[in-house]
């Protein structure tokens, strides 16, 4: 049986591993390799990498990021931050990288996210959602990591998204993220019954039962979390043991 | 040595670092020679199976392969790579497969409640006293990213799996060896059962 995934995030800083709470306030800790080859031996399903580098030189960094990830771990992961064009596709997949995660230059040239399923295929072509609730209880898509509310609904942009060739979605709630709540069942259970691809639900992971619930009613394909796992509040060998003890398929 | 095809399909550079990271001599070519005189060839591939027999094809590597399974020398496909080997595919109706062996790749039927492609770690139903999955544990999680299936109707089925419907994840015959997941990216089973096929 298909399983379904947990997977650790790890926000990356001039080639160091940060997290921030709310997208402020960083904490470094850590070393991008040692921390995912720990991740790898902890059970993780696969690995999303966020690199916010600002600098102009990022693309650099990244390539050099992900040759090292690649020579030491050998799971599925994913790199996203800062991704712009085809060619930023070309050199992270060619170093390694099984997909690379796209979100503030999908919004504005939806036509990258056609042109990279063309060129290497749907299943490496993530979008990334940050969306946060309206007033009326629909959901708005941010870019540039949370600052610029665009004004569209979260839901026809995953539908428009898939359309165009996105094959998995990372959906992050603004609401929820950093707040160990648990995740948004509603946004990410519409996303999921709409989209027609993969789903990985984060922001706001607390407690095992938030896995449980946005693994089930809330209907995602794979639970992202960052905080949790890094600061060791959770280990991903006891949530998984949990989950397999609520009848919910994982890799054990 | 071991020689990995290069025919321009796409995450060849996985395959490289895990059979380096267990410490074995790899190189990536075209060059017919090499390859025929490798130790031991694997066959990668993600992409579209159309466009990978044109590239194939366009290069003469269809026939390379053939004479590297004639004459003996073990033949490792990975996704895209297993189904190749085959007659052909739902993906490109009217192109031929390299025909080595015997069956189709067929599209995963649009099915309430699945997703398509399936992508993600499932288990493994291991045939038993087969080489390339000696020594691993009992229906090993594996991971898969495909939207087709390969079902053949040669007795050389070396593990099933179920997504939507049972369909044969890996086969091995004499010196051939295919699998519909990619053990690169599989963790310790998949970098096992790159050892086992490196320690034929």
């Amino acid at each position: 049986m298909l399983t379904k995934r947990i997977i650790p995030c790890l926000d990356i800083k001039d080639g160091r591993v940060v997290k921030g709470i709310n997208f402020v306030n960083l904490r470094d800790a850590g070393d991008p390799v040692e921390t995912a080859s720990a991740y790898d031996k902890a059970g993780a399903d696969e690995l999303v990498f966020l690199d916010i580098t600002a600098s102009s030189d990022s693309r650099d960094i990244k390539a050099d990021l992900v040759r090292k990830i690649s020579e030491a771990i050998f799971i599925p992961f994913t790199v996203g931050g800062g991704i712009r064009t085809i060619d930023d596709f070309k050199v992270i997949l060619r170093e390694g990288a099984d997909k690379v995660a796209v979100n503030s230059a999908a919004i504005m040239n939806p036509a990258l996210i056609s042109q990279a399923a063309d060129k290497f295929g749907s299943q490496c072509v993530v979008v990334a959602i940050d969306a946060k609730r309206r007033p009326d209880g629909s959901f708005s898509i941010f870019k540039n990591g949370g600052r610029i509310d665009m004004g569209i609904d979260a839901i026809k942009w995953a539908i428009e998204a898939v359309k165009l060739g996105a094959g998995e979605l990372l959906v992050t709630s603004m609401d929820c993220d950093g707040t160990k709540n648990g995740y948004d069942m509603e946004l990410t259970r519409k996303i999921s019954e709409n989209g027609g691809v993969p789903v990985i639900a984060s922001g706001g992971a607390g407690t095992m039962q938030h896995f449980k619930d946005i693994l089930t009613d809330g209907k995602a394909d794979a639970a992202l979390a960052a905080t949790l796992f890094h600061y060791k509040e959770m280990e991903i060998k006891d949530l998984k043991e949990y989950l397999h003890k609520e009848g919910i398929s994982v890799r054990r | 040595m071991i020689a990995i095809i290069d025919y321009g399909a796409g995450n060849i550079k996985s395959v490289e670092k895990a059979f380096r990271f267990i410490g074995q001599e790899c190189i990536v070519t075209a060059d017919k020679d090499i390859l025929l005189g490798a130790e031991k060839v694997v066959l990668p591939g993600v992409g579209a199976f159309g466009d990978a027999m044109e590239k194939l094809d366009s290069q003469g590597l269809d026939e390379t392969i053939r004479q590297i399974v004639s004459k003996g020398t073990p033949l490792l496909g990975i996704c895209l790579g297993l189904q190749l080997l085959f007659e052909g595919s739902d993906e490109a109706p009217g192109v031929k497969g390299l025909g080595i062996l015997k069956g189709k790749v067929i599209k995963f039927p649009e099915t309430e409640g699945y997703k398509i492609p399936q992508i993600g770690w499932n288990s493994l139903e291991l045939k038993a006293g087969t080489k390339i999955f000696a020594g691993l544990p009992e229906n090993p999680y594996v991971y898969f990213v495909h939207s087709y299936y390969l079902h053949t109707t040669e007795d050389i089925v070396a593990a099933s799996c179920n997504y939507i419907l049972d369909f044969h994840a890996a086969v091995e015959k004499d010196n051939i060896f295919a699998c519909q997941f990619h053990p690169e990216k599989s963790g310790d089973v998949g970098l096992k059962i790159l050892r086992n096929f490196a320690d034929l």
